[in-house]
């Protein structure tokens, strides 16, 4: 039996999926710009594309670019909104516990002589609105903030950021990145006062390589690469059709029967976190609150533990999870979103993330518990110290 | 400057008498071999004591990169070598002037440089000597390039022209690494960790003609399949230089415990490395290996002290433990783990065996007696144990 757990990491495509994408490769291969029929074909691809992401978010499809995935939306977000606006101010707000996509493209912008300020969060990974509305400037022109984190699944206050935001200062850009969010809460760009938001695609069981960033109509935002001036100037590139229909498929996948797909992720989370507590002892649930969290992610702290040593077991019983922190002895790399959070440094190595799918059966969660359970024990009595 | 010929130095091979074609034969099966990875159309020849490539179509630094792979070549030298025509002769002094102006004008096209010219006359039908030819040539290079100027005793460059069998005409020698060529002493086995030393002391090894068996202990879930892979690059590194490696894969995790459990935990790692040792012994033995080779330098860790050598090097009966960098510092290590391109890959952050189950205080002056004392604690289990991991023995074999 094999049990994916690491759905947070890339997820398993839906066949559909895979079979549209290939499909479009054999079939349908023109260039979305050639003015011959193939070429018609894959323009009308990518509209119908558009068109289901876009009622998939309640926005206008022409407000959807289509990109190489969730690290390239977050780059063309940050370093396009920064650019077009730095007349404005050099003022950068975002949190602390943003994905590296974010974090090292802050961090670049800082070498250019932008100020960034690091919001921080509280032992739930949850963002205070108060602290964001002290750090507003008169010189700030970007908030990013992530909907879901992507370690301990906390969800963060975008609406009411939005809110904050948009009425101190109309101007200033709102970037949020969802890549862990879309397909597991409904997002309302509009009503929520987003600007600018990044998805992937292989997070909701579509095709690697792809994803997109809605842009708001009238955001100050340039280009980050230049070239054929596809998808009005502001992506360069031959459209990757096949990856972006299969993208939309899954999207439109991920958003039928929204309630019921996410109803039994909380059913299921639940069931892992009781069983866990109640199987294991001296473990930890990190985040917020079950019902409080993202519905596909549990970080678990198992004291006395290498979260490496039971990545290892659990990987060769057909297991996969992910660490939450990816430290040994040479690698002292240790995870931001779990210091923010003020995870007791014994556990910092100690933790790993199960993060489930709509495809997740609870024969897994049970296979995962048993195998989990039953090693503990063994493997605490050797756990270095 | 298009070349379209190297000739190969090397150097112990020469004064190895009767067999001598061993070596040879055993060096050009080795160019042979790299020579097979590169682009191009390649002839090798061995005549009087030196090897001929003649190459076409071929990536020059390419194939110099893998040249400088082949044990035993002390010098690459990138050659224009010119046959004797159909009547079997070489061009004539006007001819061969021709020819090494050419040459220089190609290799060097900014000829602000002091030269010497050292002249080759096998070929004693040819009508001046080797002091005459190489006088006559210096006289038409001063001549024709004005800012060229001799300089007999430090020339910034040597141009070499040799009349034998053919014409070769060359200037640059390329290092080779030197030694011996593989396939030309015997086989011993590595015992290859994810660190830095063991693939190095496996290199300088094979470095004298040893073909290199590899043995790896694996310890999951402790250690990553990662870990592993990273194992498998590195005898990938070592195999570039060597040809196919054997990596025997032996999963240790079980004796790992046993002896976690049944002894003191400061001798841990002893103990353990006298089991590996052990392992690697008999396995070595079964393949037709005549040693082990380690990494172990004196005193780099608890587990490498003279005392711990001792106690781990008196399990090995039946043959040598090579240990070439036993009196090298770190940092000359590291120095040839770059070298051979193994550094970026040995720095890779997984566990291996050894750093898992370490003690805060390992013994760092363990007595064999103590130890031997305690293996005792053992006995009830481990031969079943150790005959299980030799029977689950997993060998990958690795060429690049």
């Amino acid at each position: 039996m094999e049990a994916y757990l690491d759905n947070s990491a890339t997820t398993r495509a839906f066949d559909e999926v895979a079979q549209l994408v290939a499909k479009i490769m054999t079939t349908e291969y023109g260039n979305a710009s050639s003015v011959h029929h193939m070429g018609v074909l894959s323009a009308n691809r990518l509209a119908e594309a558009r068109d289901i992401i876009s009622t998939t978010l309640k926005v206008d499809p022409q407000e959807i670019i289509f990109t190489s995935g969730g690290t390239e939306s977050d780059n063309m977000a940050i370093l396009g909104a920064a650019k077009a606006n730095a007349w404005r101010g050099k003022h950068i707000i975002t949190t602390a516990i943003e994905h590296p996509a974010i974090l090292e493209t802050t961090i670049h912008l800082e070498d250019e002589g932008f100020e960034v300020t690091y919001l921080p969060v509280g032992s739930d990974g949850v963002v205070d609105i108060e602290t964001l509305r002290g750090a507003i400037r008169p010189d700030t022109i970007l908030v990013s903030m992530m909907f879901i984190n992507n370690e301990i699944g906390a969800i963060e206050p975008i609406e009411e950021a939005g809110n904050i935001i948009k009425s101190i200062n109309k101007d200033i850009v709102f970037h949020v990145d969802a890549v862990q969010a879309y397909g597991k809460v409904l997002i309302r760009p509009r009503t929520m006062n987003i600007d600018l938001l990044s998805v992937s695609s292989h997070k909701i069981h579509g095709p690697k390589g792809v994803g997109f960033l809605y842009i708001k109509k009238g955001t100050k935002i340039t280009p980050i690469c230049y070239g054929g001036g596809q998808q009005k100037g502001m992506r360069s590139g031959t459209e990757n059709v096949p990856g972006i229909a299969g993208m939309a498929l899954a999207a439109k996948k991920c958003y039928e029967n929204f309630d019921a797909h996410i109803k039994n992720m909380y059913e299921l989370k639940k069931y892992l976190i009781l069983s866990l507590e109640d199987r294991l002892s001296d473990i930890k649930i990190n985040g917020p609150e079950c019902e409080k969290g993202a519905p596909h992610i549990v970080s678990l702290s198992i004291k006395g533990l290498a979260a490496e040593t039971v990545l290892n077991m659990l990987s060769s019983k057909g297991i996969y999870v992910s660490a939450g922190s990816a430290c040994t002895s040479n690698n002292p790399h240790i995870s931001d979103t779990l210091q923010a959070i003020g995870l007791d440094k014994s556990l910092l190595e100690s933790t790993i993330r199960i993060s489930l799918s709509m495809m997740t059966t609870k024969e897994e969660i049970d296979y995962f518990l048993d195998t989990l359970c039953s090693q503990v024990e063994t493997m605490r009595k050797f756990y270095r110290h | 400057m298009q070349y379209h010929a190297f000739i190969i130095k090397y150097a112990e091979i020469g004064v190895k008498g009767k067999n001598r074609y061993v070596f040879e034969d055993a060096l050009v099966k080795q160019i042979k071999r790299v020579l097979s990875k590169c682009d191009g159309s390649f002839e090798i020849s061995k005549v009087a004591g030196r090897v001929y490539i003649e190459a076409e179509n071929f990536d020059f630094n390419e194939t110099v990169d893998q040249l400088k792979t082949v044990f035993g070549v002390t010098g690459i030298c990138p050659a224009v070598t010119i046959k004797r025509d159909g009547e079997n002769r070489l061009p004539d002094v006007d001819g061969v002037t021709k020819a090494v102006l050419d040459f220089i004008d190609g290799v060097y096209p900014d000829k602000h440089m002091t030269f010497k010219v050292k002249c080759r006359r096998v070929d004693k039908r040819y009508p001046m000597d080797s002091m005459e030819m190489a006088a006559e040539l210096g006289a038409r290079i001063l001549d024709t390039y004005k800012d060229m100027k001799v300089d007999v005793h430090n020339p910034d460059v040597l141009i070499n022209v040799e009349i034998r069998e053919k014409l070769n005409i060359f200037s640059e020698v390329i290092p080779g690494p030197g030694g011996m060529p593989i396939g030309t002493a015997g086989k011993a086995m590595l015992l290859l960790s994810g660190g830095i030393d063991s693939p190095v002391a496996g290199y300088m090894v094979a470095k004298r003609g040893v073909d290199i068996e590899a043995i790896y202990f694996n310890a999951p879930p402790y250690t990553s399949e990662k870990a592993k892979q990273k194992v498998v690059d590195l005898a990938g590194v070592i195999s570039r230089f060597t040809g196919k490696v054997r990596l025997h894969v032996i999963n240790f995790t079980d004796i790992q415990m046993y002896i976690y459990e049944k002894c003191p935990h400061d001798e841990l790692t002893i103990i353990m490395r006298r089991y590996m040792m052990r392992i690697a012994d008999k396995i070595a033995g079964d393949t037709g290996c005549m040693g082990l080779i380690t990494g172990e330098s004196i005193g780099q860790v608890a587990s490498q002290t003279m005392q711990s050598l001792m106690c781990t090097g008196e399990v090995v009966t039946d043959m040598p433990v090579y240990r070439p960098l036993i009196a090298f510092d770190k940092q000359d290590i590291v120095d040839i783990s770059v070298k051979i391109d193994a550094y970026e890959t040995s720095i890779l952050p997984y566990e291996d065996c050894c750093t898992i189950f370490v003690a805060k205080h390992p013994v760092t002056k363990p007595r064999a007696d103590i130890i031997r004392k305690h293996e005792e604690n053992l006995f009830e289990n481990i031969d079943e144990l150790v005959q299980t991991a030799l029977d689950t023995d997993e060998i990958i074999e690795i060429c690049k």
